[in-house]
């Protein structure tokens, strides 16, 4: 995020400086318990996802046949899988993994969508309806599907998997970053902008773009749990990470048959994505709430 | 705009989509590093075999003109055939297809049964405990991996408690009833077939419950800030001023209101079960579209993948367009935009 714009003309007109803003967005969210508690699992998760494989005891690729199946305790925190791998030390390095997974396809998704939907929303007439129209097209499908789809076509990959889902995500961005154009476009600061003869794409990319984002970056924070599930159960079915990479999702699917006896294969990598997920969800949630006008606050 | 002016504008619309939705599947079959030819004749057959084929399926001719038999194949309803099991993919699917809408309707009614009053809790005791325990239900639902919860399930309540039935649509020892629909429990309904009926039902619960839990988050969630929104209204004000008990405020004149929008998420979470049931299938032995896809995943049954991924498109497209259509009849604002 770039912030506000930095050249502001004498009486230009801003709609509430992003700083502002952002202050009362943080003082609202400090009060929310939802919110915190979401706030406090991403950054746990953030911190695994850094550090994770410092603090890792065993490497999470290398089976060692002489302790398989070990329940959880002693030297193994959360047990072996039947190759004798170490659960805490894939799931460390999965957090890695599923969390930049989600992180990156997010990402992509945003900075796509975003692009397309604000060039759709500010040059209006045709080109809207031809972008927008793509837009629809691609959001005709369920992105587990057409996911599954690519991964039919090309290789299963975690690459291609996370290809496959920003390809179906990317959609809702457009939608969105069009709307908060369309309605921006109007506003008498974009008007001013002109005035002082300022250039298209430089209007859009310091004064319009920078008002839009609030309500993307909540879509994102939402999307973030979303993508997780389906990047892990894509690799769950087998058509993302392959083994050994300590994918979360994989794991869960490689414990599958153990269920019963060995419990803490599989159910060690699930907790971790309800985590995760949780913690996005909780967050985004008492986003949502925080700018949707309707909840009445 | 009339009513009917907004559907003939939203039909025309999702035409253009769907074509736009054969475009992609189009251009995914042409990026297949898999040649499909010798998929179909193997790689030991004689070169005169293999220009055969490739003339036969037309893959000689240039790519606008591919496209065009490729659409009007489609429009008679050929997905092509399956390199799997050598049948046609339209066959296979409207062989499958029951068994997913079957599970799918089961949970999306789950989730309306849980959603809905979790939802209605949550607004009325609105940031008071009912209020956070509701959310962190729902939010909890909506953050489960499916496809654990399903491993789970059968863990817990058909092998150790034994309190539900294991995997498949039927018990082994119970004659399933004969295809009317090809939805189980409902054709044990139509025929009669009592034992089959309730046998099929009870192994509905476990599968339905693990779907529709995911969704009936999103839906309380829904109800939740729509029904906040209307208790703030004027009209419901009137109504506590007359005296009328909670009760009756709530369930008899805010809950209507408050489910236009509801409404809307329904139907695209119903949409949205299809991707639940590609997780779940394979788990709970559900002869479905989502284990159909999964196996011809794993084989690389490009044109069983592809035909599932334009059937997906077409009924996610035309859920789509019912829930509008639903919508802009249950509130007319909507069409004057």
């Amino acid at each position: 995020m770039s912030g506000r714009p930095a050249t502001a003309a004498p009486g230009h007109e801003q709609p509430a400086p992003a700083s502002a803003e952002r202050r009362r967005v943080w003082r609202a969210l400090r009060g929310n318990a939802l919110a915190m508690t979401g706030l406090l699992i991403i950054a746990f998760f953030a911190f695994l996802a850094v550090f994770g494989p410092y603090l890792a005891p065993y490497s999470p690729t290398e089976p060692d046949l002489d302790h398989i199946l070990q329940p959880p305790g002693g030297a193994h925190l959360l047990g072996t899988d039947d190759t004798g791998m170490d659960i805490l030390s894939r799931v460390l390095f999965g957090a890695r993994i599923d969390f930049l997974s989600a992180l990156l396809i997010v990402a992509v998704s945003m900075a796509l969508g975003t692009a397309i939907g604000t060039v759709a929303g500010w040059l209006g007439g045709f080109w809207d309806d031809v972008l927008m129209r793509m837009t629809d097209m691609f959001l005709a499908f369920p992105s587990l599907i057409l996911a599954m789809a690519i991964a039919a076509v090309l290789k299963p990959s975690l690459t291609n998997a996370l290809l496959a889902i920003s390809v179906t995500y990317w959609p809702v961005y457009a939608r969105l970053a069009r709307g908060q154009i369309l309605s921006l476009k109007e506003r008498e600061f974009v008007e001013a902008a002109r005035a002082v003869g300022l250039g298209g794409a430089r209007i859009v990319l310091r004064h319009v773009l920078p008002n839009a984002f609030a309500p993307v970056l909540i879509q994102a924070t939402l999307d973030m749990g979303a993508v997780l599930l389906i990047a892990a159960g894509l690799s769950f079915i087998g058509f993302g990470a392959q083994p050994p990479t300590p994918e979360w999702g994989r794991m869960v699917s490689d414990g599958r048959s153990y269920l019963q006896t060995q419990w803490w294969i599989s159910t060690f990598p699930a907790i971790a994505i309800l985590l995760l997920a949780l913690g996005f969800n909780f967050l985004g949630d008492a986003l949502r709430d925080l700018f949707d006008p309707r909840s009445g606050r | 705009m009339s009513l009917v002016t907004y559907i003939l504008r939203r039909l025309l619309l999702m035409v253009l989509v769907l074509f736009g939705v054969t475009l992609v599947t189009f251009t995914l079959t042409h990026v297949v590093p898999v040649n499909p030819v010798l998929a179909l004749v193997g790689d030991r057959a004689p070169q005169d075999v293999v220009d055969r084929v490739y003339h036969e399926l037309g893959l000689d001719k240039p790519l606008p003109v591919q496209y065009v038999l490729y659409v009007r194949g489609l429009l008679h309803g050929e997905l092509g055939v399956s390199i799997a099991d050598q049948r046609p993919v339209a066959e296979d699917l409207a062989r499958y297809l029951p068994a997913t809408i079957e599970l799918s309707t089961a949970a999306i009614l789950v989730a309306i049964l849980v959603g809905i009053p979790t939802g209605i809790v949550s607004a009325v005791y609105r940031n008071r405990w009912p209020d956070h325990l509701a959310r962190v239900f729902a939010l909890g639902g909506v953050s489960l991996p499916v496809f654990y919860t399903a491993l789970l399930g059968l863990a817990i309540f058909y092998v150790a408690l034994g309190w539900l039935p294991g995997p498949g649509q039927l018990s082994p020892y119970v004659t399933p009833p004969p295809r009317v629909t090809g939805m189980v429990v409902v054709d044990a309904l139509l025929t009669g077939r009592w034992k089959a009926f309730w046998d099929g039902l009870y192994h509905l619960i476990m599968p339905a419950t693990v779907l529709g839990w995911s969704s009936a988050g999103i839906i309380a969630r829904m109800v939740r800030s729509s029904l906040l929104e209307v208790l703030n209204t004027d009209y419901v004000r009137t109504a506590w001023a007359k005296g009328l008990s909670g009760r009756a405020v709530v369930l008899r004149h805010a809950l209507r209101n408050a489910l236009i929008p509801t409404v809307t998420v329904i139907g695209l979470t119903y949409g949205s079960l299809l991707q639940g049931a590609v997780l779940t299938e394979t788990i709970f032995a559900w002869p479905g579209v989502g284990r159909y896809a999964t196996l011809s995943v794993i084989s690389i049954d490009v044109p069983a993948v592809l035909g599932v991924t334009l059937v997906a498109a077409l009924i996610y497209s035309f859920v789509n367009l019912v829930v509008d259509i639903v919508y802009a009849y249950l509130d007319p604002r909507i069409r004057y935009r």
